[in-house]
């Protein structure tokens, strides 16, 4: 066929790539590019942008709503990393193994894990509902607490979709444990055993050390997920009560489409996205440092 | 190992709360989809009492979520057959051939696994409304919207490349003499032989396709467009729905991504566990 012929082969590597570089290049790199040059713009929809230099970035750094949202931000990464992670971790210390009751076990806790946030967030509003009828509610009447506001009270409703967060990564996280608990070295187990370990020695002296690419893929995937945090606040209380679960992304989404500020929108998203490099550059040196020792 | 009677009770009690937290829910919301006596909004039921389909019958007839259902199904359907492809497709020649570029466009691809989608939302709505270059018109408010920006997606090109980069050369090679061109070798040789990471890929990018929500969201603005996630709280606050149909509508929009889960666990737990020994 025509391209068998030597001179022509270079373009078969290209051709297959095309379909690919075409989407990625129209629906990636283009809005990366065009959220660039947006945030230097006072950004009309109908065109004519006006060049503002670094008007929208002053703004950002000046605005005390962001300032809120970023740490508001921090706090959901900080908490949903750690003890999503902690949890996770006990979690799948209890499951461990091949047995079929415990697969089962496993699978059916990884529910929430594949769920559409969307849907998680109505059962959490059905669960966390302010009256004295929702589900949590009763249950904490039980034990004589009256009922809590949840997500209608500001100063819970961060804590309450923190948890949602936590809920849904605890099964992922779990399954990324129970992998890396699998391909540690058995004779390291029987080792310790030998030389008369207790189960909390192994656990630390064989384990924990067995499971860092774990913890390392689980830490920063809870990182990426919390600091782009979106559908889990907008679903669940759409930033309020009074702002007080008003994040980074949901601030992007009401400057950018309920006040039309795309320039603004744009910076601070750029301002995000580079703190995601930055972030990202960190953990793989982190992960080379600890791979040499 | 032999459990001493206490450790099993202890183990059990584990075991029971680890279903609750978990899966309590989910059982909840079914429960109170099935039952026929009305509830209010916050509470769910534990056994569906008098049993009914009425709630579905309504949400099918009168809500119309099967508008929703279509939607959802049909971009989740032809975006991971088209993500699978794409990807397919360019890591043969990312993993196979040897040619100039191919390091930095490998490298272009990679680094969009650690862009948050939603970071660039705003420009992607912009460009959405643009007009296409050449077509000369624009994808807003279509279901390409919502599928095309969704085909290109980096962990499923990194998941295919590294799979087909271990396929041995001899193979290839006799399929050569043979005769086999380019394309009889992508499609006769490898992607046979990539079958399960083809299944891993595909499991991953049904349940990240089928749980975007920003997306859809700036993608269409006509209702007729929406999927399941998206309908789901423009339900809850725009209309006033009776409890239990709401929560039928939500368990819809649920059982799809855990009906995949579990027909394609076993490439699913794969593609986990090729993240976490590779870290």
């Amino acid at each position: 066929m025509w391209f068998h012929s030597k001179r022509l082969r270079w373009i078969v590597p290209w051709l297959f790539l095309a379909p690919a570089l075409i989407i990625f290049t129209w629906f990636k790199f283009v809005p990366i590019i065009k959220g660039l040059f947006m945030s230097f713009y006072k950004v009309r929809f109908s065109g004519s942008d006006q060049w503002v230099g670094l008007a929208n970035f002053e703004r950002a750094l000046s605005d005390s709503a962001l300032h809120a949202a970023s740490l508001n931000t921090l706090i959901y990464v900080v908490s949903t990393t750690i003890a999503g992670g902690i949890f996770a971790f006990a979690v799948a210390l209890a499951l461990e193994g091949q047995a079929r009751h415990i697969r089962l076990i496993r699978t059916a806790i990884f529910i929430p894990a594949v769920t559409s946030i969307a849907v998680l967030a109505e059962i959490w509003r059905i669960l966390f509902y302010p009256g004295a009828d929702g589900v949590v509610n009763q249950m904490l009447g039980v034990f004589a607490v009256g009922p809590q506001g949840f997500m209608s009270d500001p100063d819970q409703a961060l804590f309450i979709v923190i948890l949602m967060q936590i809920w849904k990564n605890v099964p992922y996280n779990m399954m990324i444990f129970i992998a890396g608990l699998a391909s540690i070295n058995r004779e390291l187990y029987d080792a310790a055993s030998v030389d008369g370990a207790s189960a909390f020695r192994k656990l630390w002296h064989v384990t924990i050390p067995g499971l860092v690419p774990a913890f390392s893929v689980v830490v920063m995937l809870s990182l990426i997920r919390g600091f782009r945090v979106f559908t889990e606040v907008y679903t669940t209380t759409g930033g309020g009560p009074a702002n007080a679960t008003e994040v980074i992304m949901t601030n992007i989404f009401k400057a950018g489409f309920e006040r039309f500020d795309y320039g603004y929108a744009a910076a601070v998203s750029f301002l995000l996205f580079a703190f995601t490099v930055c972030l990202t550059i960190v953990h793989v040196s982190v992960k080379n440092r600890i791979d040499r020792t | 190992m032999k459990m001493t009677i206490p450790q099993r009770i202890a183990r059990g009690l584990v075991y029971a709360l680890l279903l609750i937290v978990f899966c309590g829910p989910f059982w909840g919301i079914l429960a109170t989809a099935f039952t026929k006596n009305t509830v209010q909004p916050g509470q769910l039921v534990l056994w569906p009492s008098n049993p009914t389909f009425d709630h579905f019958i309504y949400a099918w007839s009168e809500v119309k979520i099967w508008i929703y259902l279509f939607n959802s199904l049909f971009v989740v359907a032809i975006a991971t057959v088209l993500q699978t492809f794409v990807s397919a497709l360019a890591a043969y020649a990312l993993a196979r051939k040897k040619f100039r570029g191919a390091a930095i466009v490998s490298l272009a691809i990679i680094s969009t696994m650690m862009l948050p989608d939603e970071v660039i939302a705003i420009p992607l709505y912009l460009i959405l409304h643009a007009e296409l270059p050449l077509l000369h018109t624009s994808i807003y408010n279509t279901y390409a919207a919502m599928i095309l920006p969704v085909v290109g997606w980096a962990f499923s090109v990194f998941l295919l490349t590294e799979f087909m980069k271990a396929i041995p050369r001899d193979l290839e090679d006799a399929a050569r003499v043979d005769g086999a061109n380019e394309l009889q070798i992508f499609w006769r040789v490898v992607l046979p032989l990539v079958r399960p990471a083809l299944g891993t890929a595909t499991i991953f990018g049904f349940l990240m396709i089928w749980d975007q929500y920003l997306l859809p969201l700036i993608a269409v603005d006509d209702r007729n467009l929406y999927t399941l996630p998206v309908i789901l709280r423009s339900l809850r606050v725009d209309e006033v729905l009776q409890q239990n149909i709401f929560i039928a509508v939500t368990v819809v929009a649920t059982v799809p991504c855990i009906v995949v889960y579990l027909l394609l666990q076993k490439q699913f737990n794969r593609g986990l566990m090729s993240g976490a020994v590779k870290g």
